[in-house]
């Protein structure tokens, strides 16, 4: 009630206005001075209120909005006929979804229990499930509509934004949110709960969505880490295949050079000696064209010269003479034989 | 005289400060106030905020929120369409547009909430068990992205082409369920899907489903790593033939060139005298075939041993001289 605090005093003073009959005579004067000094305490207190830096107070007249302010000191009309609401406009809030932030600090705690798990489990777009985590970070835009649009606003910003992403997850797969579409999923998340917050006129303006963890259910996981598995094999399959590719192709291409190279080296040897031979041979027929009898005759005996020591047995017979063949030394071709490897 | 003169004083004070509560109400901005005189409602409902009048002591001035008011849906079991078991979780937002129809019908909010249970719960329960699951899941026909990996593992009910989604399907529920508010002074503002959840059944049934989705990703990344690896094995064991048939290609016709020249030139060299060639490559080989495992059987005919029996033997012989 509006004069509420008014009654409470006059109610003791009388009390206290007793006491004082019987002692004071006369002292009624002091009554009235000591109501008026207290109504006048109340109108002082009941007239100043201070705003925050990061507030803006909204003022109400017998209920009826009339007035924003800014941080400061201010003044108002006391015992209850304007009242003020503070809201933090410029504070940036944030909502959690899936965990709670038990303690924030360079090693915050976090608690999930089942009713963060109802909140972040969710059907995607090929009907599998996942655990989806997210926060909403959000400002006060408009302080009259934040107070007098809504009732328990901060609730139903929470059941929007679980709308919103459970919407956009149900358009995307799994694999989607697990891998590529992160990123898409927050941005649209956000623009849904934006777009909701402007059907709502709720004063609130979306700042950021962020997606924390995200995974599949529990007993899923290990199937999921298994296709990851399978994704390193085949990288490593590959791999190797070329690094054995890497490996063999140049030193093949290196001995196929090796081998050209030395069959260039066998044709020039070839060429080179065939000339060094002919130019002998040129040479050498020059001179015996000059005496072709002598020369032919020398060269065939200097030849055996060379040739007949090296032979192992050497058989000369008469070719008048008979029966030479069976007086053959056969202790030396037993000899012979016994040298032959 | 005094004592008692205080006390009528102080009755007064408070007489007229009871009167006046009760003559002056205020309607806050989140307020709307219907007056009843008896618990009749007077007159048109009262929305502007600020300091009103009314008759005091016997009429009451009964106050209504203005907001959006909340309701929020206990999660329900029901069987979609194609036969899915799922929880589906609601909430609404709505206004008291009439007071006075609000006030008549359904006296305060407990009356609204659970006639809002009725309603709401009731229609979505109707509109869910029309649609399959797959229309309330997706809002749109999108293709996923990196769908290649799973598409020929997904099931079939999930590729179905979606007619209405979820949009379509809140709208449904908020329009039938919008149908009979105003007879109760009450504007629907939302209908949203809060949660939908598989019922605990049918929820093992989609992570076995998910398992073996998953395994067979897996396996076929596997094998498409096995058939990779063994084309890039191909690929090597094609070039390595092309090197090697290539280098023994070339080392050929090189050697072969080099062949042809040096054939040439012995050719355009032993051409001036074939004779003489002859008879060198003959010696020649005599030097190179003869040697200690050799028999040699001579003829004393033979030119070398032409002397041996008579030093007046003529040179040697002319056989030699015919070739």
């Amino acid at each position: 009630m509006a004069n509420g605090p008014a009654d409470f005093d006059q109610e003791q003073l009388l009390r206290m206005a007793r006491d004082f009959w019987s002692r004071l005579r006369g002292g009624r004067r002091f009554i009235l001075s000591a109501v008026a000094i207290v109504i006048a305490l109340a109108a002082v207190v009941g007239s100043y209120y201070q705003v925050e830096p990061d507030e803006v107070g909204l003022v109400t007249r017998f209920g009826r909005f009339i007035r924003t302010t800014n941080p400061g000191p201010h003044g108002k009309i006391p015992f209850g006929i304007e009242q003020v609401q503070k809201v933090p406009v410029q504070r940036q809030l944030k909502q959690e979804f899936g965990f709670r932030t038990v303690h924030a600090d360079v090693d915050s705690t976090y608690r999930k229990d089942e009713k963060t798990a109802a909140e972040s489990s969710m059907l995607t777009g090929d009907l599998n499930v996942a655990t989806v985590e997210w926060i909403v970070q959000y400002k006060i835009s408009d302080p009259y509509k934040y107070l007098f649009k809504l009732r328990d606003v901060e609730q139903t910003f929470r059941l929007m934004a679980e709308a919103s992403m459970r919407t956009v997850v149900g358009d995307h797969s799994v694999t989607e949110l697990l891998t590529v579409g992160r990123e898409a999923i927050a941005a649209k998340a956000k623009e849904l709960l934006a777009e909701l917050c402007r059907r709502y006129d709720n004063g609130i303006s979306v700042q950021q969505l962020v997606l924390q963890d995200v995974d599949p259910p529990e007993s899923v996981k290990p199937s999921f880490n298994e296709v990851n598995q399978a994704i390193q094999e085949r990288e490593r399959a590959i791999n190797e295949a070329w690094a054995e590719y890497n490996q063999e192709i140049p030193r093949a291409r290196g001995l196929a050079e090796q081998k050209i190279e030395a069959s260039e080296g066998y044709a020039v040897d070839r060429v080179n000696r065939a000339k060094g031979d002919a130019g002998r041979f040129v040479a050498l027929q020059e001179e015996y064209r000059k005496a072709p009898e002598v020369t032919r005759t020398r060269i065939y005996l200097e030849t055996l010269t060379a040739v007949l020591p090296a032979a192992g047995k050497k058989l000369i017979f008469d070719e008048k003479a008979k029966g030479i063949l069976p007086l053959f030394p056969l202790t030396g071709g037993q000899d012979a034989a016994k040298e032959a490897p | 005289m005094t004592t008692r003169g205080l006390i009528i004083r102080g009755a007064l004070v408070i007489l007229v400060l009871v009167t006046l509560s009760s003559t002056f109400y205020t309607v806050s901005e989140q307020e709307q106030v219907v007056i009843t005189q008896f618990g009749e409602p007077i007159g048109q409902a009262i929305g502007s905020p600020g300091l009103h009048v009314k008759i005091p002591f016997t009429q009451d001035a009964n106050v209504f929120d203005k907001r959006w008011l909340e309701w929020n849906g206990n999660p329900n079991q029901v069987p979609t369409r194609d036969k899915k078991y799922i929880w589906v979780e609601t909430y609404a937002r709505w206004r008291i547009a009439n007071p006075l129809l609000f006030f008549q019908r359904l006296r305060d909010e407990r009356g609204a909430q659970s006639r809002l249970d009725d309603i709401i719960d009731g229609e979505t329960r109707n509109v869910i068990a029309s649609h399959n699951l797959i229309e309330i899941v997706r809002v749109s026909n999108r293709a996923f992205e990196a769908a290649e990996e799973a598409e020929d593992v997904m099931e079939a009910e999930t590729m179905r082409q979606v007619e209405l989604g979820r949009d379509k399907i809140t709208r449904l529920i908020l329009e039938r369920a919008s149908q009979v508010m105003p007879d109760y002074g009450i504007e629907l503002v939302d209908v949203q899907i809060q949660r939908i959840n598989y019922i605990e059944t049918v929820q093992a049934k989609v992570f076995d489903r998910m398992i073996s989705e998953r395994k067979r990703i897996a396996d076929r990344y596997r094998s498409e790593g096995q058939g990779k690896s063994a084309e890039i094995r191909g690929k090597k064991e094609r070039e390595l033939k092309v090197i090697e048939s290539e280098a023994y290609k070339k080392t050929q016709e090189v050697m072969g060139g080099g062949d042809a020249k040096a054939t040439a030139i012995y050719a355009e060299a032993y051409n001036h005298d074939r004779e003489l060639y002859k008879f060198l490559r003959t010696m020649e080989t005599y030097k190179s075939t003869i040697d200690k495992q050799s028999w040699l059987m001579l003829s004393t005919g033979a030119d070398v041993f032409r002397y041996l029996q008579s030093a007046n033997a003529t040179g040697p012989s002319p056989r030699a001289e015919k070739h």
